[in-house]
Formats: C-alpha cells, structure tokens, sequence
C-alpha cells in the first residue's frame, strides 16, 4: 500500500504548516509535539519534553528494544544519546519488566509496552494516526494491513452506544431549530458526524445500534453521498473495517468544513451547554473546520462546492500564485515566399502571412504577467522538424475558422466498428492526421487518417544500404512493403486506459490495468520503454504540450511525473484519496491537473510537486479534464453528467454545465477557446458558449477572497447544440487546427 | 432505510451456505454459517463495488465477469474461472427440493472439435468516418455522407458489393432472384448504401437494354424495401433513375418488338412505393416528380411512350395525382392524342398503337380518379377538397366537383366510360344526390329546362358508380375550372367538338338538333363557335371493343366525316406527321354494329 504511506506522509507535511485552530486536550500534548519533531526524521525520534515522566520513559525504552531487535543500531544510538538514557538504565528496566532471561521475554516485554503506546496512542488520536513513529513500529508489529489499525485505534474511545441516537437528534434538533441563515452551514455537520459516529459503534462492535442508527439517519444526508453511504450500510464488522479503502480514506483524512464565525460559535457554545462531549470530540478530531468572517453562505452556495470525499478544500490551499500564463512562442523563421506560393497558388497570401505572423510575434513578445519563466522548468530544444511543424501549424491557424455561438463547427465521428474487444482510450495526434485507439484486449491501434499510409523503418541492414547523404534520406529509410492503414501493438498485459500521442508524432504512451505506461516508437511500431511504477491499474497518460515529459496516473491514488529518458518517475504527485482518474498537462507545462474518484480535481506545480489548487464541487468520480487554450480556465466533467469551469488564477469555480445525462468522458475546447465541447456516455456530443460562460463571473474582491460565488444558472443558455450520434458513447474529441470538430467513440450494438 | 439498502444486494441467505458447506462435506452450525453468510455478503459487496471502477473506466454501462474478475485479483482472491460467456446465465429452480442453481449445460468437447462449422472469426476493427455539416445556427445540414471521404470499406464488404452486383446484372436469373433477396433483408450493408445507389444511376447508360433497366429497376425495390437501410437523401437519386425509367424515349423503344411498356408500369409501381414508404426523407420530393411528370405530359415534342410515362406515373402516385395534373392537362392533350388515334394511315401504324397505350392508360387513370373521388365523397361530404395535400401552392388549382369532372371526362371517352363503371360490381351506398344536384343547379343558371332535363338524362352517377348506359342522357355542362380558361388555342375547339359530337352520339336521335344548340349555349365562350351552328355537318361512330392483342388495352376507333373547322387546328407535332383527318372505314362501322348496343348511328 504504497499509495497510503505515500499519503500519510503528504498529509502529515500539511498538518505541520496548518494552524491547530482546536487545540487538544492536555492528555495529547506529548503526542503533538512528539509529532512536530518526529515527522522530520522518524527514526531519530524523541520526546522533546524536558524529564520524561516514567511512563514515557518505559515507552523509550520500549522503542529502544524494539530497535535494537530490528538491528538498527545507528538509530538506537543516536535515540538513547538524545534521550540521555544510559545503556544500564535500559537493560535493568528490561530486567526489570521481565524478570527472567532475555531473548524470548524480552521481546515479550517489549510487545507488551507497544500495546501500551497503542493504548496512549487512542487517547491522542490526531498525532497517533499521523506519527511517523508510531506508524512505523505497527508497521512492523502487524504484518498486512499496518496502518489500519492505528488509524482504527482512534476509534477505541469508549461511549454508552445507546447514546448516539440521542446526541445525534439532539443536534439534529438544534441545528434544524436556528436561523436560516446558519442552519444550512450546520447542516454540513450531519454527513461527516454520522458517518463517524456510525463507525465508532461498528468499531465497538455494537452492530445493532449501529444498524439502528443506520437507519434511522441514512435518509437525512445528501443524496449525493449516496454513493458512499451504500458502502457504509455494508460495514457492520469490525473486521470488515479493515483493508476497506473508502473508509480509510474517511480516515485518513480530515473532513473539512467551511463554516462562517457566527454559526461556528452557534454551534460550540451549544455543544459546551449539553455537554454534548461525544460530538465534540468527533468534531476535534476528525473535522477540520475553516473559519471565515462574514456573511453566512446560501445552501446552494454550500451545495455547489461540497461532494467531495473529504468535504471542501481549504482556503489557504488555494492561495497560492499559479502561473496560469502561456509560454512565449520560440521564434521561427518567416517561411519562405515562394514556398507559400507553391503550397497555397493564391495571390497576395504570402503577404497576408507575414503580417499575421508578425503580429503573432508580437503578441508573444509582450510578457503575460501570469505567464512562468520561461525556464522555469527545463523544456526540450525544439527540433528543425519541430519547427516545420511549428509552420505547418501557423499556416493551418490562418485558415482556422472563427467559432462562436452563431458560427458553430462541423463535426466528424470516427466511429470504430467491430470493436467487440472494447474500446477503451482514443487519441488524436495534434494536426489530426493519426488516430490511436486502446482497447480492452490489451492491444493498441493505430490507425491513419489521411490517405498516407503508416510504414515502417527498415531493418538496421537495409538501412546500411541506403545512400544517407540523399535529401530524401528521411523518405528512404521507411519500408514500402510495411504500408499499411492501420498497425496493432501488443505488448500490455491488461486494458489500456489511456493512450497519448508525443506532439512530434514519433511516439506513443499507453497505460494499462497491468501497472505500466508503455512508450511505444511510431517509427519502429515497437515498444521502447516500459515505465514501472504505479504497480496498480494506470488509469491515464498524457504527453506533455512540448513532449518529453508525460503524467500518469493510476489505482495508486498517486499521478506521477515522468521524462521519456528517465526509468523512475521525476516527481510523485500524492494526496488525492482515491483513484487518479485523469491527468492533463496545463499548456505552458508547469502544472498538471488531475481528477480523482474522490471527487476533487488537483492542480500539481510539476516545478516542486506541490499542490496548488483543490478544487471541489462534483458529486461523482471525475472522469474528463480540459486546459482552455490560454490557460486560464479548467473544464471537468464527472460521472454525475455535469461540466464544472474553473478559474485556474482564482481558483474559483465559475460555471455549471448541467444537459448530459451519463458520464462525460471527453472534453476540449476549441482552438480559441471559445466553444467547449463535450461528448459523454449518454451518446451525444454538446457544443456550450464557453466564452460567455467565462465573461458573465463576477469576480469582486469578496468572492476572489472568500470563493463564495453565485453561480448563475444558464447551462440552457450556454448550450449551443446536443448532436447526438447512433448509439455511439463518445470517448474522445478533438479539434483540428482549423476547428472542425473530431469525435471517437465505438459503435455499441447492444 | 436500511431495509431497503439491503433488498438492493444480494444476499446469501445462511441456509445457502450450510448448504454448499455440506457439498464439500463441512458440517456447519447455525452460528457459523450465519457468520459466514453476513461475511460473504459483504465480501461480494465490496468485491463488486472495486469492480465497477473497472466498468467505469472500460467506458461500459454493463459489469462484466472480467471486470469482478480484476477486482478479485487486485484483492489477492482467486478469479473465478468459467464464466466467461457473454450470454446471461440462467437461474433456475428446481421445483422439488427448493434448489436454486446456474445452468450449466454440459458441452461435449468431442464433438465441438470435431465440428465442421467452425465459426467465422469476427470482423476487422476499424474506423469509420461520419460528417455532420453544420450551419452557422448549429443545426444539422442535410447532406449525405461522402463516400469519397476516408471511408474504408472491408474486405468483406467489398466481395459482397461485387458479388451482389454480379448476380444481379449478370445472366443468371436464379442467382438474380437469390441476390435480390439478400439484398432485401441483409441488416449490414448501410456502408455499401452509396455504391448501389451509384450502379442503380446507371440506368442512363444501358438505356438500350430492358434486361438491364429491369434488373436495376429490381435492385431498386429491393434497396427500398431493406428495412435495415436509412435511405436519407439516397431517395433523391433512387427516385431520379425510377423518373428515368419511366419518363425517358429509352433507346430500347425504338423497336416496338421490345415492351418497354411493363418496364414502364413497373417503374411507375416503384416510384409510387418509393414515395408511400420514404417520400417523407425528402421535403418537395412529391411536388418535384409532380412537376417533372406535368412537363413531359405537357410537351408534345416527347413521343408517345414518354407520355405514356408521365400517365403511368401520374396514376401510380394516386388519384389525387391525377386530378391535380392530368386533368387539367386533358383537354389539351386530347386533341393530339385525338390526331393520332385518327391516322389511319400505314405509316402511322405505330404510333398509332402506342396512342392506344397512352388513351388506354389515360383511361385508366381517370376511372380511378372518378371511383376514389366518389368514395371521397362518400365518406365526407366535402371530402374532394378536404382530401388535398396542403401547401401545394405550385398552380393555381381548384378542387372540380365529381358530376363535372364526370361531365367533362364523360365527353372524351364517352361510353367506353360509362361501360367500365357499370361492369364494376357496386360500391354500395346509397346515391348522392344531395351534394350532386345543387352544384349542376349552380353551374348552369342559365335555363331551367336543359337543368330538368338534365335531371333527367344525365347518366346518373351514384356512389356505387352504375352508369347505366341505357339511360340515354348527354353531359351537357361542362363546368370551365378557371385555370383551363383559354389555355391552348384550339383546345377548346376540339373539346367542344368532341363534346358535342359525343353528346350528338349519346342523345337519342330523335333529338338531335336540340343537343347542339345546348352545347352552343354552354359554350358561348368558345374561341373557335362551332361552325356547324345549324344541323350536324359531319357524323361519327364510336365503337369500342375490348382487343385480345398484345397490349391487352383498349381500343376505339372513331371515325369522323371531315369538316371544315378541323383543317383549323393549329398544327402540332403530330399533326405535322400525321394528317388529322382520319377516313371513315366501312368496315369497322359493321363490325362495330354487329357486335356493339353502344353503336348508336346518327
């Protein structure tokens, strides 16, 4: 479980920069700053307390042994000297708590003060579960499943099971009896309370009173929990509670709730009026609440941003300045004249495009504010073939047709046929000239989409006999015979999930169920690499806009950043609570956003592997992402059929989408930017006004600082056009250079 | 709430497991197999809760086995091996012993491989491209697909294309018929829609062959009754090579040994189902074929059969076809038709018979015309002008009542009219007086005495359209529709003629002076007054009898004697070709006589 370790340790860095805004009881002191010390380097672990009291002495002494068993003899050193516990005090407590020989007892000994540092671990919930120590030593003491009972143990607090109902209700009753204003921001209260409470009787082991409770509660949440909740009415063991993932995630993580000053303080002073210390607890300890002043925000205010699995993201999560820009585009060399003139045989074009190019240039030259440095990550040289392309791509642009809602694009649906083995993940390349298709069988295809057929390079001892100083060398290289409309690539072992094209066309990636991204050679239709590392199910890959580096992400809850010539991941992208659905580069490649089976998206600095933006909202596993061409918007589409806008720089959300009635598995905005485009599982594609999504937020001062915005609902207004095709999901889009619109899907005969 | 969730899983009662613990030979106690059962249940829960994020991202709607199959492994539980098939497995009871199991019939290896039918492998996978145009507002633009476009068709595809149209042009008639079949019901050739539709409009180029034309023609109907096919605006030109069939002078009519007629009956069947069934894919694709089939009728340059074409045509796409365009056109097209028919001459022996084609065809169209409008009728008082397509604005077009349309046809067919209707068995119904009479009444406010008379004579036209033709009486109103006034020149002449003479044939002859001068009252208007004010200056004899030759038609001959006004006909094509006189022939007077009550001498 790789993943989890990898989150606990993101989580246990957050923990330590964010404010404890409730401070524990006394009872945990030692336990946090044990914590604040630790989480540096968990082997060199001590309390910083002055004089340990004896308890905490026996629990040294304990980890010492413990040490010592496990032959790690630098940490024991280093442990007792900051300690300052001398060797002979060490061996007479243990001769002392065992009283006879060593060997065998002693480990005994030791096993029964680690039960003892559980014990005291239960009573310090927060800094046990999120302790590197503590984490380590059960890691080593349970053999499977190593963390979950340490985050269980929180759960071991001890209350009359009988009472749930009544603190429940009671709260329930307070919360339904305040004022308007407030009662929808306590309202968040009820899911993460019951879902807590409910766990703690299954934990106890009261199973009817957890059923009871079950039921007696369920039908008040949100009925977009539901998802969740039908996991949980399956959880009535405690056995159960361990290996399953959901509830891990539950616990693992803190809820998090954004309540306003006055609703907040409503709900301590009643809380400390009943004595109500169950609740309170649970609130401590495993709700992180984000106070802010001001008004109150509206149910549906809250509505629109909660849904996720661990409540809303954080503020101060979003705070960070995000280089939304785009890059400066490389100069290039004014194509020849009288080479536009034999491609194009049209008068006065070749004038057109030296001014349009000149006006390119200068646009570019003209720094966005926003934009990154340009070397603010190393980015590959552009190749003399890059650059053609780069031309190929200017003189496309100047024959794009402008879109807009009166000016809608064409659409052309390449259906796949016969595709019985399930077809999974499509690509296009960039100028639309090849088409890459992932199917359940493992098998990758590629097919041609231009009367130019897919050949091959020839064999190393063909290539020998080639004249390598010919001008058509690049021509004379690949094998007439090897022509072909389509080529098959084997190598996966499972279903490939995502497929990518490089932007220079030479290279494909897949990921698959069987744990590896493959890159494959379009030249050779070879496999040339195959990166290890998710060891689960990659769900997504993407090349990034300029090539080299690509992110994936998978089963592992984890999205990783790879070059093509490195064998290990760069940098390891780890916080989401469940799977990484779907991973996009930002066009100016600094930043990487991804979708996760917990309802949020995240937006990664490639740069320092931080994560900058949290953006909740969706009530459903987000299967689709999409950059806006300039880089300042974000588009997600979910299972729950709904397409959420994103402003990247504010980190706000500023559009709602609502039409589709299924999952949305492709998004893309068109080459300006201004339609958006979405294709789904219910077999139609919708065409919506994005730049009049975008232009009618009002982004005042208060709603930048608090994220509270008002959403306007408009989705019929903005949709342009539902096209629907013949019982086709569409599994991806794409707009060609000239802004004519591609759809993929396979043709579903059931 | 939660009893509810719970019905929503499945659960594994703890019988069940006692029970499969005893087929593997464990006693269980009740405690443990509850146990066990709530552990089960829970299990499976969680094993398919894991596997549906296998669904979600195989872009499926449906759990497959392979998807739980992932999930287990992932989990580090054993696949469950043997359910691989794609077909639903059923449950099924065993009535006795209240035992619930999985079918599972036994498959006997030997045989599957020793099996002699083995089973194809599936298609290639490929990708197929699909434009949709759109227009600025973002609606779909009608336009069909591209078959030039990147449009791959499969090897398979490809052989059937070239064998189906092999078969069906090739000589054998077998292989036609079996290919013409498959081409009726096979449910996957959508893609090869554009290549058949491109080899049917080759009608142009074999139009020297009626084999060929006829077999396209059959590839046609074969196409359109494919109820697996979406034609889309495939129709238009399907309709077109129909329209060619049917209207062209084909090169394969020259020879009058070769029937290009039946071609052309067929043609016109298929067009008219072509546009019952699809006719709603294209919008104006009636009012088209309506119009093309109105220019050939009205062009008396075409030659006969293609005239014969548009009647056909018009005929096949109903009687309000015919009573939009044919009608009108009528008495304009009779006089040439009246030209033809009157040649005598050897040279005109051909054309002559395909007159007979045409007349016989008109004839036919009428009937109907007359019969449905009745029915019409019957069924709704105002039925001639409720029944109307709407929108058809394209002439300026008023409905005509029944008893004046009966009236008028009445007067160029005479009793070769009549006589088709009282052969009829009766439709039942009472006869329509009501509706009839008033407009009669309407139309000649004039006197009071021929409208008597009228009452009197007039065949009298019931619902069940018994004419009798005993009941002498001669239609002597010929109500004028507005856009008929004066249209031709000389088209009037020869109507009031025909009329006139007809009338003269029908009346008694004891009156026969009294009949012209009601037809010249009728006819004030006339461009071209009958030049015979006084007595009758020419006679003539209509004899009709059903002809036992080729065409199965009928004829009728007419004979005039020649007067004056006639040689004022405005030449005309036919004219030109063929004099207009025809010669009074003895000899089909007597054969007429004696075989004839219709023959009614002046």
């Amino acid at each position: 479980m790789a993943a989890v370790q990898d989150g606990q340790m993101e989580l246990d860095a957050e923990k330590e920069t964010k404010p404890e805004i409730l401070s524990d009881g006394t009872s945990n002191l030692s336990g946090n700053t044990a914590s604040g010390t630790l989480s540096s380097s968990p082997l060199t672990a001590a309390p910083a307390g002055g004089a340990p009291k004896m308890e905490d002495q026996q629990t040294l002494i304990a980890v010492l042994q413990f040490l010592k068993r496990n032959k790690l003899t630098d940490s024991v050193e280093i442990l007792r000297r900051e300690a300052g516990l001398g060797e002979d005090q060490e061996d007479s407590q243990a001769t002392d708590g065992s009283g006879g020989g060593k060997g065998d007892v002693d480990g005994g000994d030791a096993n029964s003060l680690l039960s003892r540092v559980s014990i005291t671990s239960a009573a310090a919930p927060q800094s046990m579960c999120d302790s590197p120590l503590m984490f380590m030593l059960s890691a080593a003491g349970a053999d499977d499943q190593p963390d979950v009972s340490v985050v269980l143990s929180a759960y071991s607090q001890q209350g009359d099971p009988s009472l749930y109902q009544v603190y429940y209700s009671g709260l329930k009753n307070f919360i339904e009896s305040v004022l308007d204003c407030h009662r929808a921001e306590l309202s968040q209260l009820f899911y993460p309370l019951f879902v807590h409470m409910y766990l703690e009787l299954v934990y106890n082991n009261h199973e009817n009173e957890a059923k009871a409770f079950f039921e007696k509660f369920s039908g008040d949440q949100e009925c977009y929990y539901q998802d969740d909740l039908r996991v949980l009415c399956g959880l009535t063991k405690k056995e159960h509670l361990k290996g399953n993932e959901v509830l891990l995630d539950f616990r693992t993580s803190r809820f998090v709730l954004r309540i306003s000053r006055d609703s907040y303080q409503l709900l301590k002073r009643h809380l400390q009026e009943r004595h109500n210390n169950q609740i309170w607890n649970i609130i401590q300890e495993h709700l992180y609440i984000d106070i802010f002043d001001g008004m109150p925000r509206s149910k549906s205010q809250i509505d629109s941003m909660s849904g996720s699995l661990a409540g809303e993201g954080k503020r101060e999560v979003n705070k960070a300045k995000v280089f939304h820009g785009l890059l400066k585009e490389p100069e290039i060399e004014v194509p020849l004249d009288d080479e536009d003139d034999e491609a194009e045989n049209e008068e006065g074009k070749p004038k057109k495009k030296k001014t349009k190019k000149d006006s390119l240039g200068s646009k570019s030259k003209k720094q966005d504010p926003n934009a990154p440095q340009q070397n603010r990550i190393p980015l590959p040289e552009l190749k003399d073939s890059d650059k053609l392309d780069k031309i190929m791509y200017m003189k496309e642009s100047t024959k794009r047709i402008r879109l807009g809602p009166e000016n809608l694009p064409s659409i052309c649906f390449y259906t796949f046929l016969n595709a019985y083995q399930g077809l999974t993940a499509v690509d296009f390349t960039d100028d639309s000239s090849l088409l890459a298709g992932g199917f359940a069988d493992s098998t990758v295809r590629v097919w041609s989409v231009t009367p130019k057929k897919l050949r091959k390079v020839k064999s190393a001892a063909d290539l020998n006999m080639i004249d390598k100083e010919s001008d058509d060398v690049l021509e004379r290289i690949m094998d007439e015979k090897t022509a072909s409309e389509s080529k098959i690539l084997y190598g996966h072992s499972g279903p490939v999930y995502g497929v990518s094209f490089s932007p220079d066309r030479n290279y494909l990636l897949s990921s698959s169920e069987d744990g590896t991204v493959r890159l494959w050679s379009l030249l050779t239709f070879t496999c040339l690499v195959g990166y290890k590392g998710h060891n689960y199910p990659v769900w997504d890959t993407q090349f990034s806009p300029f090539g080299y580096y690509f992110v994936s992400g998978g089963h592992d809850r984890v999205a990783r950043l790879w070059a093509t010539d490195h064998y290990q991941p760069l940098r390891i992208f780890a916080g989401h609570l469940a799977d990484v659905t779907c991973t996009r580069f930002h066009p100016n490649s600094n930043y990487v956003a991804t979708g996760s089976t917990d309802r949020t998206i995240r937006l990664w600095d490639v740069l320092n592997g931080n994560c900058v933006r949290i953006f909740t909202g969706h009530k459903g596993p987000i299967h689709s992402l999409a950059f806006s061409p300039n880089g300042k918007f974000l588009a997600s589409g979910s299972t729950d059929g709904r397409v959420l806008l994103w402003d990247i720089g504010h980190g706000l959300m500023i559009g709602e989408l609502k039409g589709h009635t299924d999952t949305i598995y492709s998004l893309k905005f068109s080459r300006d930017g201004e339609i958006l485009a979405s294709g789904s599982m219910d077999n139609t594609v919708r065409l919506w006004n994005s730049m009049k999504a975008f232009d009618e937020v009002e982004t005042d001062d208060f709603t930048a600082t608090t994220g509270h915005i008002h959403l306007p609902d408009n989705s019929q207004e903005l949709l342009l056009g539902t096209y629907h095709s013949k019982s086709t999901p569409v599994t991806h889009l794409h707009f060609t250079r000239r802004n004519l619109l591609l759809a993929a899907g396979a043709y579903n005969s059931q | 709430m939660t009893e509810r969730e719970e019905r929503r899983f499945a659960e594994v009662p703890r019988e069940s497991i006692k029970l499969m613990a005893e087929s593997t030979g464990v006693e269980l106690s009740e405690e443990v197999a509850a146990l066990l059962a709530e552990d089960v249940c829970y299990r499976l829960r969680e094993a398919t809760q894991n596997s549906s994020q296998f669904m979600r991202h195989a872009k499926r709607r449906k759990l497959s086995v392979e998807d739980f199959n992932r999930a287990l492994r992932w989990s580090n539980t054993e696949t469950v091996c043997g359910y691989g098939a794609q077909d639903a497995l059923p449950f099924r009871p065993l009535k006795e012993g209240e035992l619930f199991f999985v079918e599972d019939r036994e498959i006997n290896l030997v045989e599957l491989a020793l099996a002699t039918n083995i089973p194809k492998g599936c298609a290639e996978t490929m990708v197929r491209v699909h434009v949709s145009y759109l227009d600025g507002k973002g609606n779909l633009e009608p336009q069909g697909t591209v078959p030039t476009a990147v449009q791959s068709l499969s090897e398979d595809l490809l052989k059937y294309y070239q064998q189906i149209t092999r078969a069906i042009l090739g000589e054998d008639p077998h292989l036609m018929k079996v290919a013409l079949i498959d081409l009726q019901s096979n449910s996957k050739i959508a893609a090869l829609l554009p290549y058949f539709v491109y080899v049917i409009s080759g009608v142009k180029s074999v139009s020297h062959d009626l084999d060929q034309l006829n077999r396209l023609l059959h590839m046609v109907k074969s196409l359109v009754q494919n109820p697996y096919l979406y034609l889309g605006s495939y129709v238009r030109s399907l309709v077109s090579s129909v329209m060619y069939c049917i209207l062209e002078p084909l090169a394969a009519s020259i020879n009058p040994l070769n029937d290009h007629w039946t071609l052309r009956d067929y043609a016109a069947l298929l067009l008219s189902h072509i546009f019952w069934t699809h006719g709603d894919l294209v919008s104006g694709l009636y009012h088209q074929i309506l119009l093309s089939l109105q220019k050939v009728l009205s062009d008396p340059v075409r030659p006969l059969c293609s005239h014969y074409g548009a009647v056909v045509g018009l005929h096949a796409l109903g009687w309000k076809a015919v009573e939009r365009v044919l009608y009108p056109h009528l008495p304009a097209y009779w006089a040439n038709l009246q030209a033809v028919l009157d040649d005598y001459s050897v040279s005109n022996a051909q054309v002559k018979a395909d007159g007979h084609k045409v007349y016989g065809a008109i004839l036919v169209a009428v009937e109907r015309l007359l019969k449905m409008k009745a029915l019409s009728l019957t069924l709704a008082a105002e039925g001639s002008s409720a029944g109307l397509p709407a929108g058809c604005q394209w002439e300026e077009w008023t409905p005509v009542s029944l008893p004046a349309m009966y009236c008028e046809l009445y007067s160029f067919f005479g009793d070769s009219l009549a006589v088709r209707f009282s052969t009829d068995p009766p439709l039942g119904g009472a006869p329509p007086p009501g509706p009839c009479q008033p407009l009669e009444g309407r139309k000649e406010p004039a006197s009071s005495a021929p409208n008597l008379e009228n009452t009197r004579k007039m065949p009298q036209l019931t619902a069940s359209m018994n004419i009798s033709p005993r009941q002498d009486g001669s239609p002597r109103m010929e109500p004028q529709p507005p856009s008929l006034a004066a249209t031709v020149p000389g088209r009037s002449l020869s109507r009031s003629s025909s009329s006139s003479s007809v009338s003269r044939s029908r009346s008694s002859s004891s009156r026969p002076g009294r009949s012209t001068s009601q037809s010249r009252d009728i006819f004030p208007k006339s461009r071209f007054p009958l030049p015979q004010a006084g007595p009758p200056a020419f006679s003539f004899i209509i004899g009709g009898r059903q002809m036992g030759r080729r065409c199965l038609g009928r004829r009728f001959q007419t004979s005039f004697t020649p007067t004056p006004p006639l040689t004022t006909l405005p030449p005309r094509a036919y004219a030109h070709k063929l004099p207009v006189i025809g010669r009074v022939s003895k000899p089909v007077r007597r054969w007429t006589c004696s075989h004839y009550s219709l023959h009614l001498p002046l």
